[in-house]
């Protein structure tokens, strides 16, 4: 059985941020995750939003952490090679009453400590963003808001960890969780088994019932399910920034934005579900559809690519809990981390390791450690003589697989080669944006199916789209 | 490497290998094929059904057959093919960026271009259908590539969603190779297949064919473990309790296919809203001057021979742009009239000599219909259909002495009698 | 006397045939737009044909498209396709190469690709 320092539990945006904070000391390490890859919970689905810090009220974790993590999320994400933009965020008003509530919100932002925000009208709105409504009367401007690629991040911080010592589980599911002494045993059902002394508890949905294992009742958490509606690169000049509906008591309703790869995404929804399915409804497209249309009337629809849904845990106490458990010792939890999140996740991972592990471990530093990680999709960003130079040695380069977005065969090896190593077509998409585009995969997937089966040096039939059970062909034919 | 070519043409399907061959035969030697797969026929080597070629070789063919009859032809020729390299951009003055493992990223200047490039199948994304995204999910053309390329079963269970022919065809094939296909449901009231692919691909295996319904729900979280369909109304709105379950592992999509302008728009070339390929006059020229366009990147065809037909005049016409450069014109526009969705050519140049073919498309399934061609209330052509349907390109052809007489936009419309 | 409802398969067409047939004989034959509708309907009501299509998987792996030369009957297509399950050629294949002769009722199965 190996022992580790610490064990993660969870590969999404915090347990994956904060692994790779963990290894920037001389600590052994290691992530759990129950899936086939990392990433695959609320961390690969959402807005993708990097929030300037109005929405906590003052005093909340959410709020000092948002604020904090908005300042550290643009050079983080670009020392790990991930796309972000710091754009800026309006929030639009559509009446004198909700012209009301942006004062108080741009009051709460500056409380808070979030910096240049600016309560302006509908005209200088409009120059910003021609195509909102003509009804808006107004919007506060943040312009320290942006956007981020929440799975390249979270793939990224993990893969960079790994690259310096940190060790990937990956269908780990988690079932049973001892503790000895000081220290922790965590063993899947089918008998695989690590230890460690600190157990870090970053499991989303299953927070709850990871701290229930360990010996902690204390956390509550539900599940929200927000669906998302995707658009056409072709769309992308609609708007320039993340605008979002003014709060109400109803919640802060859907956003209309474009992502950093240039796509408009139009979401969440946000229904309490019990159910962990991310099923999109008719109904809630459908309201993501109306709403889209009050921001821009002008939403190009019929450009839609892809529909999703995310399903996110939030807390009975409505703010993050990051903390040791008070009744097991070593025991840290990151939970109920709903939106803000993944602005949060720099801020709290190294609040997670210089703080709560440090008060275990005397920290020393990582000598060896480097912070920086080539994008998955470094080829695009080549010239074309380093282009033509990397062809020359690896001709994979010059294949093009996935035609809708231009990802050669060289970029899909090295997703399924490098850390964390992509097993599964969705994993691969993930890291290279191959089935991503406006044909969603029908000319790229088999070839991508034949790449994965050839270094796994597996059959055809034992691919799947998204680990076990999810296998894309039913058997050979003859 | 030589950098310079009189015409590329791009995509080695049977749009790009028919224009080839005419370009050759018009007098054009410096021609450059570029082709993105390993080896040239594109879509048609996974069309391994027969029905090709009736109209062109009297023969019924399958498509790799038809195929081979091409790439034979650009083969006896000598016509340059540059396989497994992909165009990555194309710019107004005809440069043309690609790249390929052989030749790294490179940029070639052509005096006339050939688009040839396709079209892609609408995915399922595109229709927001509610529910989860596992595994089993194909569109219909991908599903015969693991078929009929690759040799797996994408699955066992089958709900088709769309009648169009691909759909069709892969409800027979699926059942050949031991899949059960429990269904077809298509949104509209009538199929836009052809009906011997009703025939033989449905009827044959006793298929059931759901007119006028559509899936509403997709379930399964790893894998397709069933769909709900419903009946819809006129406006194509799911009626309350007419819904029906099916347990299945896949679900097929063939819901139409989308011509891939992706480097025509890179290009600045317009795009004609109906469709959804370039605009044209009547020898397939862009309104880019010396940009040509054919095949289903033009317009999606439903028989391959009249791609062959269509890629031949696009072919000639390169050649002689080769020859003799940008000429003057005359314009007149054509339109789509009433009962008709599109019309292709756009625009008939009055220099370019001999009849032009008209290509439409009606918006309805109409019995005892008159089509017709008219300028400033003078009928040009006209002719009578027993049956006309949105899933069957229709033609008539305007005699070049009527041409010339033109001075108004034409307008192709139908009449029910 | 009975009235028979048919799809011309022969073409894109599609027309629709009504065949009037007295037990084996076809006593008329309505709607046919061309003389192989005729003859497609009077098959039909007798004894209905297609030719199969499928591929084959060769040595290597490639699969290969072949069809039967002939149509068959039609209660023997899955038959036909079961055989052709066990066909196994070396390449190159070229079109219209023999792969199994006789694989129904004299029929050959021939390669409807080239390959290899």
């Amino acid at each position: 059985m190996q022992i580790f320092d610490v064990i993660v539990i969870g590969g999404g945006v915090i347990g994956g941020t904060v692994l790779r904070e963990l290894t920037k000391y001389r600590l052994n390490v290691c992530l759990l995750e129950k899936e086939g890859d990392v990433c695959m919970g609320q961390s690969r689905a959402n807005s993708g939003i990097v929030h300037a810090g109005y929405d906590a009220a003052e005093g909340t974790l959410k709020a000092k952490f948002n604020v904090a993590g908005n300042k550290m999320m643009f050079s983080y994400a670009r020392e790990l090679g991930v796309k972000c933009e710091q754009n800026g965020s309006f929030v639009v008003a559509f009446s004198q009453e909700e012209l009301q509530t942006l004062y108080a919100l741009k009051e709460r932002g500056e409380r808070n400590g979030v910096p240049f925000l600016e309560v302006v009208g509908a005209e200088k709105l409009r120059k910003y963003e021609p195509n909102v409504s003509s009804r808006a009367v107004g919007a506060l401007y943040a312009p320290t808001g942006g956007t981020v690629c929440p799975y390249e991040l979270t793939i990224a911080a993990i893969g960079n960890a790994m690259d310096n010592g940190a060790q990937l589980f990956c269908d780990f599911e988690v079932h049973a969780i001892e503790k000895n002494g000081d220290r922790f045993r965590v063993a899947t059902r089918d008998g695989r088994e690590v230890a460690g002394k600190l157990l870090i508890n970053c499991a989303g949905l299953a927070a709850g019932a990871i701290a229930n294992l360990a010996g902690d009742p204390s956390l509550h958490i539900g599940a929200r399910k927000g669906e998302y509606l995707l658009l056409d690169r072709e769309s992308g000049n609609l708007v320039s920034r993340t605008l979002f509906f003014t709060p109400t008591k109803a919640g802060k309703g859907i956003l209309v934005s474009r992502t950093v790869d240039g796509n408009i995404i139009l979401g969440p929804t946000a229904e309490e579900t019990q159910s962990r399915l991310t099923e999109t409804s008719a109904e809630g497209l459908s309201a993501i559809m109306r709403k889209a249309q009050e921001m821009c009337p002008d939403v190009p629809l019929y450009n839609t690519i892809t529909s999703f849904a995310g399903v996110r845990a939030y807390s009975d106490r409505h703010d993050f809990i990051i903390e040791e458990s008070k009744a097991v010792n070593g025991l840290i939890h990151c939970a109920g981390i709903e939106s803000p999140g993944l602005t949060s996740a720099p801020a709290i991972a190294q609040y997670v390791a210089e703080t709560l592990v440090g008060k275990h471990f005397a920290l020393e530093k990582n000598a060896s450690f480097c912070g920086a990680r080539k994008s998955d999709r470094f080829f695009a960003e080549l010239s074309v003589e380093e282009k033509n130079k990397l062809i020359a040695r690896d001709p994979a380069f010059g294949k093009i697989v996935c035609r809708c977005e231009q990802v050669t065969e060289g970029e899909i090896l090295h997703a399924i080669k490098s850390n964390p190593p992509a097993r599964n077509i969705d994993a691969v998409k993930r890291r290279t944006r191959s089935g991503m585009g406006r044909c969603q995969g029908g000319f790229c997937q088999p070839h991508i199916a034949e790449l994965i089966a050839r270094e796994l040096d597996i059959p055809l039939d034992e691919v799947t789209k998204s680990g076990r059970g999810s296998n894309l062909v039913a058997e050979a034919c003859k | 490497m030589k950098t310079e070519y009189h015409v590329i043409i791009i995509g080695g399907g049977p749009a790009g290998l028919a224009a080839a061959v005419a370009a050759y035969d018009a007098g054009e030697r410096d021609i450059l094929i570029l082709e993105r797969e390993k080896k040239t026929g594109g879509i048609l080597n996974q069309c391994i059904h027969n029905g090709f070629g009736l109209t062109r070789f009297r023969e019924s063919l399958s498509g790799p057959e038809y195929a081979a009859r091409y790439i034979d032809e650009v083969e006896k020729r000598n016509i340059e093919v540059w396989k497994e390299t992909t165009v990555l951009s194309l710019s107004a003055d005809k440069k043309v960026t690609a790249i390929s493992a052989a030749r790294g990223v490179f940029t070639l200047q052509a005096r006339a271009v050939v688009l040839a490039m396709g079209c892609r199948e609408r995915s399922r994304g595109a229709l927001n259908i509610a529910g989860s995204r596992p595994a089993g999910i194909y569109s219909a053309g991908t599903a015969q590539k693991y078929v009929n390329m690759m040799g797996y079963l994408p699955g066992k269970n089958v709900v088709i969603l769309g009648s169009g022919d691909i759909g069709l065809i892969m409800a027979r094939r699926m059942t050949l190779e031991g899949a059960k296909v429990h269904a077809v449901c298509e949104i509209m009231p009538y199929s836009s297949g052809l009906k011997r692919n009703i025939a033989q691909c449905l009827d044959d295996f006793g298929i059931p064919l759901y007119l006028s319904h559509t899936i509403t729900k997709i379930e399964g979280k790893d894998r397709v473990t069933g769909v709900v369909i419903s009946e819809v109304d006129a406006e194509k709105r799911p009626i309350a309790g007419t819904e029906r379950h099916f347990d299945c592992d896949t679900v097929l999509f063939s819901v139409g296919l989308i011509p891939e302008n992706e480097l025509t728009k890179g290009a600045g070339i317009a795009l004609c809203r109906g469709t959804k390929g370039a605009e044209v006059y009547q020898n397939r020229e862009t309104l880019v001057s010396g940009i040509f366009a054919c095949g289903n990147v033009l317009q999606v065809h439903d028989l391959v021979d009249f791609v062959s037909e269509e890629s031949e005049t696009a072919g000639r016409a390169a050649a002689e742009y080769v020859r003799r450069g940008a000429q003057p014109r005359r314009t007149v526009a054509v339109k789509n009239g009433k009962n008709v969705t599109y019309v292709l050519p756009q625009r008939i140049d009055k220099n370019i000599g001999g009849d032009v073919k008209l290509f439409f498309r009606v918006s309805n399934t109409f019995h005892n219909c008159v089509i017709k061609a008219e300028c400033g209330g003078k009928i040009l052509a006209k002719r009578t259909k027993r049956v006309a349907a949105p899933g069957e390109m229709e033609t008539l052809i305007l005699k070049y002495s009527d041409i010339g007489g033109a001075e108004e936009e034409i307008t192709v419309s139908l009449e029910e009698a | 006397m009975t009235t028979k409802k048919l799809t011309c398969i022969e073409c894109p067409m599609g027309c629709a045939i009504e065949a009037e047939t007295e037990g084996e004989r076809v006593l008329s034959v309505k709607g046919n737009g061309c003389p192989r509708g005729r003859m497609y309907a009077e098959n039909e009501v007798i004894c209905p044909r297609r030719v199969v299509t499928s591929t084959v998987r060769a040595y290597d792996g490639t699969m290969v498209p072949v069809k039967t030369a002939q149509p068959v009957k039609k209660e023997e297509m899955f038959a036909v396709i079961e055989k052709i399950a066990a066909v196994h050629p070396r390449l190159p294949v070229r079109v219209g190469d023999i792969l199994y002769r006789g694989i129904a009722d004299g029929i050959d199965l021939v390669a409807a690709g080239n390959a290899g």
